[in-house]
């Protein structure tokens, strides 16, 4: 076993018998988070995928106490928590929001916005699958250009993802990180790292999800490596204003070998009716996004 | 011994929460709350009261910290007032359904399109149906006493409680107010119980979805559908009355004040035309029934304490010698009439009690209405009922209508 | 603090197995490891287990040899995509492999 896996908790706080899809990036990436934040965790969740993988009255298989609340109240749940849990004494324990790119890049924003503003000592999490998926595939402002969802189902998405990173980072939180399941030990450590951290912390999940993007179920770790090695999904960190590309992302930094777009989108059937200037107005914005990285990356 | 001070219905409410030794306090402030808000700061900045103060970015997420901060086993409280308490709509629904003794304080003020910030009470009525205890208050004192009854109330049940006041008339009118002794309080009201709490020692998830049907857990007992579970909160209702009467009983045997349990009565022993309302319309009906004694009308006032659980029973028996009834209303449930005229004369369905109903809506949007005029209005509609007029079309009050 | 334990007013769930039932009867492909070619199994130590690292359902034991609990493997083929020596085939359920 090599050395790296031998310190992750070997412990499953996700019992097996779950509603999620056959080859859900979004559970393979919360087995993870959990196993990094521990017994000592209180997790909060809205409306979503994640909500349904929490499962139906009166059976869960997440071993961590969990409070399902509102589609758009995430971040103000855990404002709750963190100060009841205070009133409580109970300083000890780690409150994590978790909702889906719906449920912060559009209805949560404005809570999450004001607990990160505040302060809160709290983790949230945007597990992005990049539509609405647990209402059907419908799009969402983070669903990327030209691809085709249920409330974009001929002409495709007309704009480019929200860059939500800038946003949060706006906010001068305490951590701010970007994972992939397909880097579970990246993504982990980002967690054990988040965990021990005081005030607001970010942590952005690129999920791929087999049914909304319409690949083959075997193919969900490819895919997420495909999404970071093409610069989609960059793996990063920011902590006092310092940016640090972490694991993939950092060696793709160094050495330059990052894919073209293409080798990830042609893989997914939500881009078949991408046309070639879409391809390349993507293949642009990445280009733009990564360079600036890279530039903050050297600062 | 007793400690009595000029003060305005929102202080009163401050106190009351201060009193009730609240651990968590989430607010945004909108007129004529926000007065509320900053005293609870004042008290929590000052050292008075040792809870914590989640300023909120807007009434959907105060709520919101309220219903997270009770699952974890903290007393929490929150105010707001008309379109605030509309933000919160999902989230009313989400506290009582969620069982969480939550008490806020909604500052009675009329909602918008078009503006206004005067008071009337269409922000609470329209939130009737979310599974709050709804508890109308006529003056200040009663707002301190009531918010600390509140929470005995609603940790008994485990269901939410709206302590509605009007705004203006009386969160910024000055009246003496008596405060309780602090330890009177504590003995009154003991430290908050949870039914159950969001522990890592106990990991569960709460308000997971339900299915339509029951369905068994892992020891194989059958366990509730949605609609079981739903019917919980309804029973819930349904059991509060008697702990509403109960916890104004001992209240009043506790601190010598008593301002009825789900209705109070004024000149009511031998009253033939019956006023009614709730908060300030129906104190403000007190003086115009003594103004209709004084013509030789046996005028008389029911108020109405509680909305929801809507106290049929004991309203029924209240108005039982009633020849003719006049509710007055500060809000309507549009395309038909007032909604606690409606409810009124559905709990007199089959009953002995067929006395005629008028229904008068007045003082929306702060538009002024005395007593003199809800005497004017009571006495004209005494005069139709003798004449055998028993319906008429609800009456807009001192509105030109055209 | 204390709780008046009252567990059926809210939707409060406990922690059971299988909340969705015995999702192995969502497969149609079914992970077979053939041991001579997995490396824990050839080393006869801890090694490798990408496939327990990789499964998103949790059900891939990292023991020598490699188990996989079938009662819930959900059959998503990630583990035999994975997988660096190409241990793992995937086999149609009902069908014998070999
Ligand atoms: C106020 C409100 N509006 C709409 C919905 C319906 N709804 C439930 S989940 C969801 C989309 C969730 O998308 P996302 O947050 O990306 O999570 P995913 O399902 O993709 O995991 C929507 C629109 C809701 N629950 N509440
Ligand atoms: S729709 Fe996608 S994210 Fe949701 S459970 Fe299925 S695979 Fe996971
Ligand atoms: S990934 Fe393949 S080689 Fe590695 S442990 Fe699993 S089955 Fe064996
Ligand atoms: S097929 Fe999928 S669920 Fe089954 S063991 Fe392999 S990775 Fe896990
Ligand atoms: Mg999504």
């Amino acid at each position: 076993m090599p050395e790296n896996l031998f310190k992750i908790n070997a412990k499953e706080y996700i019992l097996p018998g779950t509603r999620a899809c056959q080859g859900c990036g979004l559970s393979l990436a919360y087995r993870y988070a959990l196993k990094a934040l521990r017994e000592n965790t209180i997790v909060t969740l809205p409306a979503c995928c994640l909500c349904v993988l929490h499962g139906i009255y009166p059976s869960t298989p997440v071993m961590i106490p969990a409070l399902n609340n509102s589609f758009a109240s995430t971040a103000a749940s855990a404002s709750g928590l963190v100060a009841g849990l205070q009133a409580m004494n109970r300083t000890d324990i780690t409150v994590m929001a978790i909702a889906g790119d719906g449920g912060t890049f559009d209805m949560g924003i404005q809570a999450l916005s004001g607990a990160a503003e505040r302060g809160t000592d709290f983790i949230y999490v945007c597990y992005d699958n990049e539509g609405y998926m647990n209402t059907g595939t419908q799009r969402s402002s983070a669903t990327p250009m030209g691809a085709l969802t249920t409330t974009t189902p001929i002409a495709t998405k007309q704009q480019h993802k929200k860059d939500f990173l800038k946003i949060m980072e706006a906010h001068d939180i305490a951590y701010l990180a970007t994972a992939s399941p397909s880097y579970p030990i990246d993504l982990y450590d980002k967690f054990v790292k988040a965990k021990k951290i005081k005030g607001t912390r970010y942590i952005h999940l690129y999920i791929p999800c087999p049914p909304g993007w319409a690949y083959s179920p075997k193919d969900t770790v490819k895919m997420g490596r495909l999404a970071v090695e093409t610069g989609i999904a960059p793996l990063f960190e920011i902590e006092n204003g310092k940016f640090r590309f972490t694991g993939r992302s950092k060696s793709m930094a160094e050495r330059g070998n990052r894919l073209p777009v293409i080798n990830y989108l042609e893989k997914q059937g939500r881009f078949k009716k991408m046309n070639i200037e879409q391809l390349q107005q993507v293949q642009h914005w990445v280009d733009g996004k990564w360079q600036e990285y890279q530039r903050r990356s050297q600062e | 011994m007793s400690n009595v001070q000029i003060m305005t219905g929102n202080q009163a409410a401050a106190i009351g929460a201060k009193l009730s030794s609240v651990q968590v306090i989430a607010a945004y402030p909108i007129t004529p709350q926000s007065q509320l808000a900053e005293i609870l700061s004042q008290y929590i900045e000052g050292g008075e009261l040792k809870a914590e103060y989640v300023r909120v970015e807007g009434e959907h997420s105060a709520l919101t910290v309220c219903i997270s901060a009770s699952t974890v086993g903290a007393r929490v409280f929150t105010a707001t007032s008309a379109n605030g308490l509309l933000y919160m709509h999902e989230q009313l629904h989400w506290a009582a359904g969620s069982r969480l003794p939550i008490v806020m304080c909604c500052v009675n003020r009329g909602v918008g399109a078009p503006w206004t910030i005067f008071n009337d009470q269409q922000d609470s009525i329209s939130q009737r149906d979310t599974g709050w205890i709804q508890i109308y208050c006529r003056n200040n004192q009663e707002i301190l006493d009531t918010v600390i009854q509140a929470y005995r109330i609603a940790e008994e049940v485990y269901a939410p409680v709206m302590v509605c006041y009007d705004g203006f008339v009386l969160s910024h009118t000055m009246m003496p107010v008596a405060i309780p002794d602090p330890e009177l309080v504590k003995d009154f009201l003991p430290p908050y119980q949870a039914h159950t709490i969001l522990s890592p020692e106990d990991p569960r998830t709460l308000n997971a979805v339900l299915f339509p049907w029951r369905r068994a857990n892992s020891e194989g007992v059958l366990c509730d559908g949605y609609m079981e579970m739903r019917y919980k909160l309804q029973a819930a209702l349904e059991r509060s009355p008697a702990v509403i009467e109960e916890t104004s009983r001992r209240f009043a045997e506790v601190f010598g004040r008593d301002h009825g349990g789900l209705s109070w009565g004024y000149r009511m022993e031998d009253a033939e035309l019956v006023m009614t309302g709730m908060g300030s319309i129906a104190s403000e009906a007190m003086q115009a029934a003594d103004m209709l004694r004084d013509e030789g009308i046996k005028a008389g006032v029911v108020g109405i304490r509680v909305f929801r659980p809507f106290p049929a029973k004991t309203l029924k028996e209240a108005f039982r010698g009633a020849k003719g009834i006049v509710i007055f209303e500060k809000g309507i449930s549009y395309g038909y009439e007032g909604a606690l005229c409606s409810d009124l004369k559905a709990a007199f369905y089959g009953s002995e009690n067929q006395a005629p109903a008028h229904n008068y809506i007045a003082g929306l949007g702060g538009r002024d209405v005395k007593a003199r005029e809800l005497a004017d209005a009571a006495r004209a509609s005494w005069m139709e009922m003798q004449t055998g007029i028993v319906e008429k079309p609800t009456t807009w009050l001192n509105c030109y209508t055209g | 603090m204390t709780t008046k334990k009252d567990d059926s007013i809210s939707a409060m769930c406990t922690v059971a197995i299988g909340e969705a039932g015995k999702t192995g009867d969502w497969r149609s492909l079914r992970p077979v490891i053939n041991h001579a070619k997995c490396i824990p199994s050839v080393k006869k130590k801890s090694a490798c287990f990408l496939c327990w690292l990789y499964c998103p359902e949790g059900v891939v034991k990292a023991t020598v040899p490699v188990e996989i609990d079938l009662d819930y493997c959900k059959g998503c083929g990630v583990c035999a995509e994975e997988c660096p020596a190409k241990a793992i085939t995937m086999v149609r359920e009902g069908e014998d492999h070999e």
